[in-house]
Parts: C-alpha cells; structure tokens; sequence
C-alpha cells in the first residue's frame, strides 16, 4: 500500500471531517449536526457580545464631555462631504505612484539579491557595491531618502521636464529605499531552499545559471510572497511622505483643506482612503502566509 | 578489461577530519559495486566526490581515462555521464513528476521539449509512474518520489549511476519497488556503486562488495565471500552487528 492510499484511507474512516459535506442520502450526520448546532451557537454568541460591547462604547464616549467638539474637529459631516471626492481624486495619484514603483522595486530588489548571490572573482566588485547600497539605504531613515534624493538631486537637474520634477524624484527615492528591504527579503528565500535542491540539480549537469533560474529561484520566490506583500502594504503608505515634496496627492490634498477649514475631517478622509487599501492588502497577505504555511506542512500527509 | 572509473589514493578531508584516507578501487564498465561500513564512514562522500559535488584533497579519480579532479575542471560535462540519487529524493517539488524529468535533458542536452516527453514517458510507464506525470511530488508516494529520482538520472544516459543508500528514507513497505528498478538496472548492464545498509541487496547484486572504514577500504571482494567468511575481524564485527541490529 503506498503513503497515499494509507492517507486516503484515514480520512475515508472519518467522512464527515469536512462540514457542510451531506452524509450519504443528503441526510446530515451525527457529527454534521453536531457541528451546525456549534456553529449557530458561536455566531449568536459573538453577534450578541459585540453588539453589547459597541452599545456600551458609544454610550461612554458621547458622554465625554469633550464629544461635541471631538466630533465637530474629526467627524465633521459638511467637510466630509466637501472634501472627500477632492481628497479621493488627490488618492488617485497615490496609487498611480504605487502601481509604478511597486514593479520596479521587484525587479530592482531580485536584481540586488541576485548581485549579492554572486560568487564569481570577478563579480566581486558588483557584490561589494550591491552590499554597500543595502546596508547604507537600510540605515538611513525613508524620509531622509526622500529629503536627500527628492530636494538634492533636484536641485541638480532641469526641473522643467516630467524627469526633474519632484514627482518623478520622489518615486525614485522610494524606488531606492523599499528595493533595498526587498531584495533582503529575496535572499532570504534564497538562502531558504535548501542546499540539497541545488546539489540535485548540479548533479544532473545545469550550470549554476540554470540552477539558479530553474530550481532556486521558482522555489525563493513562492516562499517569499508573504513577507514582499508586508512590504508592500508599507510602501503603499509611505508614498504620502512624497507630499513632503509638494506634488499634491491625498495628504497633501487633505493638508490644504484643513489650512482652508481649520477643521481635521479631512486627514480623517485620507486616513479612511489609506485603510481602504491597506487593510486588504494586509488580509491578503495573511492568506497567502497561511496558504503557504498549509502547503509546507501538509506535504506528509495528503 | 580497462576501467571506467578508477580511484587512486583518494584523500578528503574536512576541517581536521579525515573522511577519505587513501581510497583506491577500480569500477568496470557493467559493474555492480556495493559500500557497505558504519555510518560516517564515508560513503556518501565518495559518491560525492565522485559527481564532483565535493573536491577531494589528494589523489585522482579517472573517469573513462580523464582525471575527473584536476582542480578548476569544468564539472558539468562529468556530470551529465555520471548520474546520482540521493537517499532523500531530492526532487523539485515545484515541478511536476514529468517537468523534474525533462528538465535537465531539455536545458543541458537541448532535447526539444516533444522528443524529451516522449522519452520520458516511456520511461515513466516501464517503472509505473505513468499516471503520476502530471503530478507534484508531494503527491506521491516515498518509493514512488525515489523511483522518478531515478528516472531522472536515467534520461541523462549516464554511464555510471551513483546511489547513495537510496532506500534508507522508505517506509519497510516501499523498498521493495525501489530495489526491482535497481535489479532492472543491472540487468541492462548500468555500471553502478551503490552506498547502501541493505546487506541482503548487497549480497544479492552486487559483483564486488568494499568495506569502508575510518576512510579507507577495510576489505573488498566478491559478495559471497565478504558476506560469509570475511577474512578482517572488523568486517566480522560489522556485519555482526548488523544482523544483531535486524537489518539483514
Ligand atoms: N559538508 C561536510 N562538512 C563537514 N563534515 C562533513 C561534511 N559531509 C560529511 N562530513 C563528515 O564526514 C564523515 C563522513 O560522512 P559521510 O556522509 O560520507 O558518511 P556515510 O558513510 O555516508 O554515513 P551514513 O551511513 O550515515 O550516510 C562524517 O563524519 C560526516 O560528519
Ligand atoms: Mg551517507
């Protein structure tokens, strides 16, 4: 009998192990029964809870003494209104500067890490600066990336044309800043796959080229998609801080409604834009990292 | 007959531990030969050394006349004749059963992609593996991730193949289908050195059997021999705890 089948025959004893499956004759099983029973319960339960807890909550914080003008300054609903398709329209550019940067921080990073995988005499300088670049733009602040590259070179180059402006800059310093983390985390999945792998494939004759591309790369990168979508929740947010610069995306958009109103409903706005974003971004990370945890530690059994 | 595969004074060392102390032995085209000795003491590193996968320190190993370790020789060449499985697979669990068997013939010996299938699948279907194509490793079974391991190596045409205790990572229950494709080997005359704890294998297909021990060859000979009337106490006391130990 091979591991497979003696796999199968484990669960065959147990089928009801996956709920919502109908027993034989549609009928529910014992177990299925069971389980629903549970799963009524706990959504009451938790719907129950959480309604208590949001009541109590708002109870609390309305009486607040300070509520009226807590909410007249944050929640304000006329400057809500006023500002949000501006704010939102201002938003757009943010994402546009993600979606750029986003792919040319992979290629950089895997090109980076790949520089520094290197093990050839005579790539030892292309290491030396590839090692360089990540350990000094890992130790300086992103904003003081942002200040040195976005007002430095600027200062350097014909500011009339798209590539001297402070928008392009701006995406360049981010460019330089996140491709530094990311290629760290694409060595890690490098340094991940374990030696064997590569000593299988040099066995059957593959150039170190061909290994790399085939067998140690394809595995680097399935690993790592994860912990690169952590990074790129945060890069998502950090490109506000290129409003520092003055191209006039949301925050900055936000900024000049409230120099106008005196009133901080629209940072809230831009807040609210920023989460719709991010915290999908975040879920969709965590699935991934779960999904991938799932494959790896599933491999014996199945 | 000349030799295909002959170690002269073979010396390797790691750090200050000497693994490999002076190994010469001679491997004939169609040869079967076993190493058989305690663990750690150097079998697999043999192996190793021989698809150039560690250096060796000292010596020489000839392979169809070239010296294989001259130091800075390009070893993919060598490689692609010297075919070897890995007691714990190995395979690219990324790659489906049939993508981990074309790789290396479609990337290093440019077989265009239908002739590398077709020859793959037939090989596939010989050793049952068939219906297993499309699927990932973790899909199969221990004997049968071990027996695509093999076919792996095979679709390279090797002219030696280097097994190193190939089914020592199996369930008691898998060995069995993994050992019939090496019977299946010798049969069609593969030259082979297997590192194996299998003695019964051993005694059962193997033309020379070498006893490895604190790096060198403690005892060679035929299996009948070495298996019944070893003339080295050491042989003796290995073997008697081998069966002590159940495995033969
Ligand atoms: N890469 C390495 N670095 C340092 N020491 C090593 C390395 N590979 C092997 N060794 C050492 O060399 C010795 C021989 O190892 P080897 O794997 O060749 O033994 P073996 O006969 O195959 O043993 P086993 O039966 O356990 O597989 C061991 O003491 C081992 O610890
Ligand atoms: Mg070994």
């Amino acid at each position: 009998m091979t591991r497979t089948e003696e796999g199968a025959g484990a669960f065959a004893s147990a089928p009801a192990a996956s709920p919502g499956r109908l027993g034989q004759g549609g009928a529910l099983t014992r177990r299925q029964r069971y389980e629903r029973r549970q799963l009524v319960r706990s959504v009451l339960t938790a719907a129950i809870s959480t309604l208590v807890f949001a009541v109590l909550l708002v109870a609390l914080v309305t009486r607040l003494e300070t509520w009226p003008r807590v909410r007249e300054t944050f929640f304000d609903g006329g400057v809500f209104g006023d500002s949000f398709m501006p704010i939102l329209k201002a938003f757009w550019l943010d994402v546009r500067i993600f979606l750029v940067c986003a792919p040319c921080i992979l290629v950089l990073g895997l090109l980076v890490s790949l520089a520094r995988s290197t093990r050839s005499p005579v790539l030892f300088p292309v290491r030396a600066l590839a090692t360089l670049y990540v350990d000094f733009t890992r130790g300086v602040p992103v904003i003081l990336w942002i200040y040195l590259i976005g007002f430095g070179v600027v200062g350097l180059v014909n500011t009339r044309s798209f590539f001297g402006g402070y928008l392009f800059w701006g995406g360049v310093a981010l460019v330089w800043t996140y491709s530094a983390y990311v290629s760290e985390v694409f060595r890690a999945g490098i340094e991940s796959v374990h030696e064997s792998q590569r000593a299988a494939a040099r066995s059957l004759g593959l150039s170190a080229t061909l290994t790399n591309r085939h067998v140690v790369l394809p595995q680097a990168v399935r690993r790592v998609v994860p912990p690169l979508m952590n990074d790129f929740v945060s890069l998502q947010k950090d490109v506000a801080l290129i409003s520092l610069l003055g191209p006039v995306e949301a925050l900055r958009r936000a900024d000049i409604i409230q120099d106008r109103t005196f009133n901080f409903t629209p940072f809230v706005v831009a807040a609210l834009l920023f989460i719709s974003v991010s915290i999908p971004l975040t879920r969709l990370a965590d699935h991934l990292l779960a999904k991938e945890r799932r494959r790896m530690s599933g491999t014996a059994v199945r | 007959m000349s030799a295909l595969l002959e170690y002269r004074s073979v010396r390797k060392s790691f750090g200050e531990k000497v693994v490999l102390d002076g190994i010469d032995l001679s491997v004939r085209r169609g040869e079967v030969i076993s190493l058989i000795g305690a663990s750690g003491s150097g079998k697999s590193t043999l192996l190793r050394c021989t698809n150039l996968l560690e250096p060796i320190d000292d010596g020489e190993i000839v392979f169809d006349g070239v010296d294989i370790s001259e130091p800075g020789l390009p070893p993919d060449p060598v490689r692609r004749r010297v075919g070897m499985v890995f007691q714990s697979f190995n395979l690219f669990p990324h790659m489906t059963v049939l993508e981990n068997v074309t790789l290396a013939p479609r990337k290093v010996l440019k077989r265009p992609k239908g002739e590398a299938t077709e020859r793959a699948m037939t090989m596939l279907t010989r050793f049952g593996l068939a219906e297993k194509a499309n699927d990932y490793p973790d899909r199969c079974s221990g004997g049968q991730q071990q027996r695509v391991a093999i076919v792996r190596a095979l679709q390279m045409d090797p002219e030696v193949m280097l097994l190193d205790e190939i089914t020592s990572a199996l369930d008691p229950e898998l060995v069995g289908e993994v050992l019939e494709v090496v019977r299946g080997l010798r049969a069609q005359g593969m030259t082979m050195l297997l590192a194996t704890h299998e003695m019964g294998f051993a005694r059962e297909i193997s033309d020379q059997v070498c006893f490895l021990k604190d790096g060198r060859i403690h005892e060679q000979g035929p299996p009948e021999r070495i298996f019944t009337m070893p003339s080295e106490p050491e042989t003796r006391d290995f073997l008697a705890r081998v069966i002590a130990s159940g495995r033969m």
